[in-house]
Order: structure tokens, then sequence, then C-alpha cells
């Protein structure tokens, strides 16, 4: 269970102006800007959920996942998690969490991935039976066991990633947080990093907190998603309900063989080729039912696709929807 | 304990990965270390008397700054990097980590090849016992234990608050050179012939001369009060400050990127 209430976090940002002049005028004189990365931020994550943690670059998405993991202490506010203050109880805390940073490794450069389990089972106080029971079933899962035995920096993101995932889950946290966990990563590992968190959500009951820019990865995990901006929540509800919310817009595309058929009121003509139309419906004037019986009237229909607003064009209006 | 030798032998096995740096930076320390017994050697041939000190009593001095300075500088030596520690992330990632803050940081780097000052540290305090010409009984011996663990602790300390900066700021961090590897280069000779004030300074407020210059006195037998003897675990209670400093420090910690 992970409750925020009312957290409020600024910093305090020298400013600095380019040039040579101005860096010696900085020697004497700062001009310091606060800089506010959240401004009461409040929501309740109950067990086993999985989040999607969305927002633009600079939001305060990181922020707030380092509040969580008792990196940072707010300026004000409240955060609980299975009934501790990250920041003042964090031995205590951490021993429950794992956190992926898809920037930063966690793994020692230069030794064999395994040796860097080693170490992390020894700085858990992981015991030894639980421990290889666990190694294993995450070297199947994550399909390892080829690369365990590999120095870190020989890695491609791809391994180093699934290898991240499996150091921070030696301890058998009930929590998980990701940042950014796909990032930079191939299809193929994409998706395998995918199948393997909701499968760890569905099976253990971990809660996960994912952070990310990448839509498919809302879409294929997450039921819930909190949009923030300029440091605040701006929204928290389902991907769908986010849809309906974003635009109710659908895309239609016709192929069709012989005259090209007429557009009556609702639908918007955005593409046209010989045989081929895209149009853009409004729903509430021209439902896509009705659309497409019309212009099956009037021609021959060989295929046709309905479509929503992919995730990906969705956030992007949000944004600007909240102007930020 | 346990942890902190594993944390050694992923070091020892990273290191090993690059055989030819490590045998280059060892070379290169103990080239370092042998000038500076040649620096030693011409200071002797010059000099006979500083200050009223006799040469090996200065020597003694010396080498026990120096000795407390080494063994600090190789355990503590992560603290000197602390501003890379935070600016690449490492520390975010210590923080999650169900350890002490202290003990992941002297844990994340060490440096072997330090050893080399070590050593010549060594070799001059074996030097220099003899040739002091103090009858070496117990209660010397003790005292000059005391010297040199008390004064890697306050070496130590003196790290501490200068990674407890670093949370502040990473600017002007070099005028906390004067006290660190400035107390070593001041430490060649007792602290008092720099006169009242900085001796002063040096005993209340960093107290370097706890360990180096009273206890010396006691050493060579200008002074025979036991009080003397045991004014460097005095010094150890500059534990407190240093460590209170480095919370302060902790809680205004900003973590750095994304």
């Amino acid at each position: 269970m992970i409750e925020l209430q009312g957290i409020c976090k600024t910093f305090r940002v020298a400013k600095r102006k380019s040039g040579f002049r101005r860096a010696v005028k900085a020697l004497v004189s700062r001009e310091i800007e606060t800089v506010h990365a959240l401004s009461d931020v409040s929501f309740t994550v109950k067990d086993g959920e999985m989040i999607g943690y969305i927002g633009p670059n600079g939001a305060g998405k990181s922020t707030t996942i380092k509040i969580m993991c008792g990196i940072l202490t707010p300026d004000s506010g409240n955060c609980v998690i299975d009934g501790r203050t990250p920041w003042k109880e964090r031995t205590a805390h951490v021993r429950h969490i794992g956190v992926v940073f898809g920037q930063r490794s966690q793994l020692w450069w230069d030794v064999p991935v395994c040796d860097s389990f080693d170490l992390i089972r020894d700085i858990y106080r992981v015991e030894e039976t639980a421990y290889r029971q666990t190694l294993e079933e995450l070297t199947e899962l994550l399909n390892l066991a080829e690369i365990l035995k590999t120095p870190t920096r020989s890695l491609s993101l791809g391994q180093r990633m699934r290898c991240e995932i499996a150091a921070s889950l030696l301890h058998r946290p009930n929590m998980l947080f990701l940042d950014e966990p796909t990032i930079g990563l191939d299809a193929v590992s994409k998706i395998a990093v995918r199948q393997f968190i909701k499968r760890l959500n569905k099976e253990q009951g971990t809660t996960v907190i994912l952070t990310t820019h990448d839509m498919q990865d809302i879409e294929a995990l997450t039921e819930r998603i909190l949009l923030i901006g300029k440091g605040r929540i701006l929204l928290d509800g389902s991907l769908d309900e986010l849809r309906r919310r974003a635009s109710v817009q659908k895309t239609l595309v016709v192929e069709y063989s012989g005259a090209p058929p007429a557009l009556s009121a609702g639908m918007t003509l955005a593409e046209s080729r010989e045989g081929r139309m895209v149009i853009t419906l409004n729903p509430a004037v021209c439902p896509a039912s009705e659309a497409i019986a019309r212009i099956a009237a009037q021609t021959d229909i060989v295929d046709v696709s309905v479509s929503g607003i992919s995730a990906e064009e969705m956030v992007a209006a949000l944004y600007q929807e909240y102007e930020i | 304990m346990k942890l902190y030798l594993k944390y050694l032998s992923i070091h020892v096995r990273s290191s090993m990965q690059y055989k030819v740096s490590f045998a280059l930076l060892t070379l290169g320390q103990f080239m370092v270390s042998f000038t500076a017994l040649l620096g030693l050697w011409f200071m002797m041939n010059r000099f006979h008397t500083v200050a009223g000190f006799a040469l090996p009593e200065v020597l003694i001095g010396f080498s026990v700054v120096l000795t407390a300075f080494s063994i600090a500088e190789t355990v503590a030596r992560a603290f000197d990097v602390f501003p890379v520690i935070i600016s690449n992330g490492e520390f975010d990632r210590m923080m999650m980590r169900p350890r002490g803050l202290i003990f992941q940081v002297l844990a994340a780097k060490m440096e072997f090849s330090r050893m080399g000052r070590l050593v010549q540290a060594a070799a001059m305090l074996a030097y220099a016992i003899p040739a002091s010409g103090i009858v070496w009984t117990p209660d010397k011996i003790l005292t000059l234990v005391l010297m040199i663990v008390c004064g890697a602790v306050v070496f130590g300390c003196l790290f501490l608050i200068y990674a407890a900066i670093t949370f502040f700021t990473i600017e002007g961090l070099e005028f906390m050179n004067v006290l660190t590897d400035g107390g070593r280069e001041f430490g060649r000779y007792p602290f008092a012939i720099y006169g009242r004030e900085v001796l002063k300074f040096l005993t209340y407020v960093v107290p370097l001369a706890l360990f180096q210059y009273y206890p010396l006195l006691y050493l060579i037998g200008r002074e025979t009060g036991k009080f003397y003897m045991f004014l460097p675990l005095v010094s150890l209670l500059f534990v407190f400050p240093a460590y209170g400093f480095w919370r302060i420090g902790l809680r205004n910690y900003k973590s750095t990127g994304s």
C-alpha cells in the first residue's frame, strides 16, 4: 500500500548564463531560482496494482520515484509505504522494494553478472536456499543461463536490462519501481521484459510502478495511469477513460473497388488514393457502423478497418490540452 | 566486516581485469614513494634541529602523521571521489540498499595502488623509531599506537566532512585540502612551530595537534604527565561534529539527473 499526501518538493538552482563575462559575474553574485518539482502530489496505490506513471520530461516523475525510494526528503507532505516513511526508515523500507533505473546500472561493471548477484545477496542478507531458488526462477523466466558468467560490460543492452531486473528482485521485494525499463531496447527484448513484468504482477502479486515514455509499455501493462505535469497530478484513471476523454475521433480506412463513395456529415477525408480512403469520423454525428453502411451502399468494399487514436497520439493530445 | 571483504574481492577481481593498468599504477606509486624518501634524505642532510626539536624527533611526528593519513586515505579513499559518486548516480543506488551509507561509500572504491604511500610511511616509521633515541617502554609504545590510530580517525573525519560539503555545493571544495593534504604536509613539523594561534586552532577546532604535537612531547620526554599520553583519545570527539555535518548534508541531498 502506497499513500502519498500533499507531497511538495522544491529545488534551488543557481542560474547560469552562457558567456565568459557572465560566468565571471556569477562568481560574485548568483541568481538563485526556485524550481517547484512537485506541488501537492497525492495518490494511493493498492497492493498488487500496476500503475503507469507518465508525463513529459521534467514533469516530476523521477522526483516522485526518488521520494518513494527514500532518496529524497520532500519539503512537506506525507508518504507512507507499507506503514513506513521512506526517508525516515530508509534501511527497513528499501529491504522491501526493488528499483530499476533504465539508464543506470546497479551491476558491477567488470565482474561476471553472477558475482554481482552474489554481492547483492550479501547486501540484503538473503538466506542461501531462498536465494538459490529465486535465482533459479529468474534465470529461467528471464533466460539468463548463458549470460550469468559474462562481465556486465560485455552484455548487450537487452541482456543487461534482463539482468538489472533480476538483480532488483533477488531479495523478493513486494514492490517494484521501474524507471524507463524498456528505453533503448529492441522489439524482442521489449516484449520479453513486458511479458516478465506482467507475469510477476499476476503471479506474485508484486505492486509495480512504471514510468515510461513508451506508450506501448503502458498499453501492454497497466490498467491505471497517473499523468503528471509541471509537478501536479493531472489525471488518474484507466487507459480507456483517458482515451475517451482525450478525443472521441476514430479513423476509418476503407479499401474499395468501383466508384469512390461520397462522404456525408461527420466524415472528413484525411487521405485518398485510387481504391483506398482514410476517413476521420466523429462518432457523435456518424457512428462507425452507420458510416460503413453508407459507404457499402455506394461502392464495393474490399477491406475496412476502424481504429481509435493510438496511445501515443492520445498522450500527445493530453499534453497539449494541459499545456505541459 | 564480512561484507566489506566481499566488496574487497569484487574490487580485486575488477582491477585484475586490467592487468597492465594495475601493474603500471603500482609501479607509479612506488616511484612516488621513492622520491618522497629521497626528499627526506636531503632534508636530513641539511637541517639538524627545527624549533628546538632534534631531527629524529621531528621524524617521529612526521611519520605518525603520514602513517595516519595513509591509513585514512587507503580506507576512506572513496570520500575523495565523492563528487563523482554523487554525479554518476551511484549514491542513489547506495541509498536503495539496506546498509549503512558510510559503509557503502567506503566499500565503493578501493584503491590498492594507494598502499604505496602506506608502505612509504611504514618505512619511515621503521627508520624513525630506533633513530629517535627514545627508550620504548610499554607506555610509549601505547602512546605511539594511539597517535597513529586516532590520527587516522581524525583524517577520516576530515574526509567525511569533505564529502558532506559535496551535498551543498561541488564548488570551492579545494579549501578542505588545506586541512587534509595540508594537515599531512604541515605535519612534517611539530605544530607548535606555526605559532600559538595555529596551535590553538589545531587543538580546539580541528584536533590535529592532539594526536601529533602533545603526545610527541610525551614521547620525547619533554612532558611527563600521563595526561599528554591520552590526548589522542580526546581527538576522537571530532567524530561527532563530523558525523552531524554528514547527517545534515544528507537531508539536503538533491540527487542528479532523471
